[in-house]
């Protein structure tokens, strides 16, 4: 005989709902801990943001969080450093760092990237190997040599030391991305080509490169991240005034021997050099992610 | 169009310990379709990747016509190959695609865009010249493959397991329509699959490979019927050759044949046709016995008890067009596995099971006993050390 089965629907709601405060409540605590932590971690950029809007004069004066006199005299004066010499000037010339080193390294980190990843060659896993060990040299330790190296050749004060090595596959962690990516493309698109008669150069440019877009653009984006912020070389190789770049000429604002520093300007123009940062990495969000999900980074 | 000779291919790995071919010798007419089949791992993919170019050749040679091809590079071999993941290029249109290789070639323009055209039409792939292959369905990127293959007017066709990624229902339309395009251009076609079906309906010949080294050679009526060894009898059919050990039993001038405890008379005829049979009177041999040589005793008018042995069923499945009834029958199983030794025959103690094909009208039920008449004169024999036909 089948048993009959009850239950208590009110004792079942109210379980349901103690469960639910419950989960609630945590998820309140979690929240404020985080939005804590964020707002101490924000609280300098928005000091900063605030500060550009208002006069120079109020800077360190008023210790207000929200400025008495709002201005846009920061950017006017800043974006104008001295003389002739404007910020488009600095942005030109970092522009054109950023791309010339975007092309350098697509181009050259694929084709040594294909080359590990497709091609079989003596010595490969070695050289392999030796070129992710470069990816451990610490910048600090060949910057001397280099410099030395770029000054006996006449390169010092040109762009050349920044952009030259990018043609060269300079960048290890990009060809290791890419290998990466290109290693999981089927072998038989490839072995297609073979058959149909492509050469290694028509296999590389017309099947994987098209093909290794994700790769590509991530590499694109963190090459223009890295290029655009790039404080340290710029500093040391572009000397001339009218050479340097966005991150240089922003020390420009900074008297180093105690004189009188514009902060004003140096904070508004601050906040206008991460623009371009921001916007190309918003941009291409979808595709950097999409290119590091696919390494298996995550 | 051009024939292809393999003499005594052979390809190893792991410095000569894994032989993944082996010492394969084959002879493909020109504008012959050629299967080449077998169960996975024994080396038809290998085989026709050596023709291709894309694997050494360890050992043996490759002819394209009068060509010896062992170093060419596979652009030269003036071959086509259609892969088993179609390996389409997914950032191309299906124009591009097909256009590929004559692209690859430098044909001009004009040249270039009436053989896509052209091929697209005998493909049926007009409307979709400018999707990319991930917006075609699976049959569809299928005849976009052999669209770039067909474009360059190769001498031979590769095809390696072309059909493996479809449904069971596209796969039966896209079989006849590659048989059908081979058979309109004439190319000689080497394709390899692992389905027996399509290496019986589409080859002209069928070559079917074990572990690296080939079984027999022979028109697929042929492999089916006269089956050279019990792999191929094995292989070959499906449901599979029921194979049991036996022992003829030699009275007077009739043979008969002992299967457990059941005795059944082979046919004067058979015995006159093949004297080899006779030589085996009283030794252990294999028999074999498609399902579709047995049937019900009723059905069959004028059965001679002699050929009929009274088993219980196991199983029914009604397949609709036939019914295949599951049988326990006295004997012990001759089962073939991977390898050709003959220690892998093994004999199982107890009932046998036997499959059996019969009529769709057929009223046999699970736990009946059901008297099945053997169709003597269709079955094999094999010796019973060698595992090589005794009838060939």
């Amino acid at each position: 005989m089948a048993t009959v089965k009850t239950y208590d629907p009110e004792l079942l709601r109210a379980e349901r709902r103690k469960r639910e405060n419950i989960r609630r409540l945590k998820g309140l605590g979690l929240h404020a801990l985080l939005i804590t932590i964020l707002g101490v971690m924000l609280y300098p950029v928005i000091w900063m943001v605030l500060s550009a809007l208002r006069p120079e004069t109020e800077i360190f004066g008023d210790m207000g969080f929200i400025p008495t006199n709002w201005t846009l005299e920061n950017f006017v004066r800043g974006w104008q450093l001295y003389g002739d010499l404007t910020f488009t000037q600095f942005y030109v010339n970092s522009f054109i760092i950023c791309a010339l080193a975007i092309i350098g390294n697509l181009l050259a980190c694929s084709m040594a990237a294909y080359a590990f990843a497709r091609l079989e060659f003596r010595g490969k896993w070695w050289l392999f190997a030796i070129m992710l060990g470069t990816m451990m040299l610490p910048i600090h330790v060949q910057l001397i040599p280099q410099y030395i190296f770029f000054l006996n050749i006449g390169w010092v004060n040109t762009i050349l030391p920044l952009v030259v090595p990018k043609f060269l596959a300079h960048d290890a962690f990009f060809i290791f991305l890419m290998v990466q990516f290109m290693r999981s493309l089927p072998h038989e698109l490839e072995q297609a080509a073979i058959v149909d008669g492509a050469s290694y150069w028509q296999r590389y440019w017309r099947i994987i490169l098209p093909l290794s877009m994700p790769a590509l653009a991530t590499t694109a984006v963190f090459t223009f991240i890295n290029t655009y912020n790039d404080f340290f070389s710029q500093l040391i190789y572009l000397t001339d005034t009218d050479r340097m770049t966005v991150p240089v000429a922003l020390r420009l604002f900074l008297d180093p021997s105690g004189g009188s520093s514009s902060f004003g300007g140096l904070f508004a123009m601050v906040l206008v050099s991460i623009g371009p940062v921001l916007g190309f990495f918003l941009a291409s969000q979808r595709l950097l992610t999409k290119g590091i999900a696919t390494q298996g980074f995550k | 169009m051009a024939s292809v000779t393999l003499q005594n291919l052979t390809k190893t790995y792991a410095g000569g310990q894994l032989r993944a071919v082996n010492d394969v010798s084959l002879e493909i007419e020109d504008g012959e379709f050629l299967v080449l089949v077998g169960p996975s791992g024994c080396g038809k993919s290998t085989a026709l990747r050596m023709i291709a170019g894309l694997e050494e050749i360890t050992d043996g040679a490759v002819w394209i016509g009068d060509e010896f091809v062992n170093d060419t590079h596979p652009k030269d071999r003036d071959i086509a190959m259609v892969f088993q993941s179609y390996a389409l290029y997914p950032h191309m249109s299906v124009y591009d695609n097909i256009a590929f290789p004559l692209q690859i070639a430098k044909m001009p323009k004009e040249e270039v865009d009436k053989r896509v055209q052209e091929a697209a039409r005998v493909l049926e792939l007009e409307a979709y010249l400018k999707r990319r292959p991930g917006q075609l369905s699976g049959g569809q990127r299928q005849r976009v493959a052999m669209g770039r293959a067909i474009v360059r007017k190769p001498s031979v066709f590769l095809m390696d397991e072309p059909l493996s990624n479809l449904d069971a229902k596209l796969r039966v339309q896209m079989r006849a329509e590659i048989a059908s395009i081979q058979h309109r251009l004439g190319v000689t076609t080497v394709y390899v699959t692992h389905d027996q079906v399509e290496a019986m309906t589409m080859g002209h010949r069928v070559a079917l490979l074990k572990d690296g080294v080939l079984q027999q050679v022979d028109t697929p009526s042929n492999i089916y019927n006269k089956p050279r060894n019990t792999f191929v009898a094995a292989f070959i059919g499906s449901p599979t050759m029921n194979m049991y050990w036996a022992e003829l039993e030699k009275e007077s001038d009739t043979l008969f044949l002992r299967l457990g405890d059941n005795r059944l008379k082979l046919p004067a005829t058979l015995v006159e046709q093949f004297s080899s049979l006779s030589q085996y009177a009283g030794r252990k041999l294999i028999v074999g016995i498609r399902p579709e040589d047995l049937a019900e005793a009723s059905s069959i008018a004028n059965a001679d008890p002699s050929d009929c042995i009274a088993a219980e069923v196991d199983l029914v499945e009604a397949l609709g067009s036939d019914v295949i009834v599951h049988i326990g029958i006295d004997a012990k199983p001759a089962e073939v596995r991977s390898s050709d030794s003959l220690d892998e025959i093994k004999s199982k103690a107890g009932k046998a099971r036997c499959i059996a094909r019969f009529n769709a009208k057929s009223q046999v039920r699970l736990g009946d006993t059901v008297t099945v008449w053997f169709d003597t004169t269709r079955m094999h024999f094999f010796d019973g050390e060698t595992g090589l036909s005794i009838l060939n």
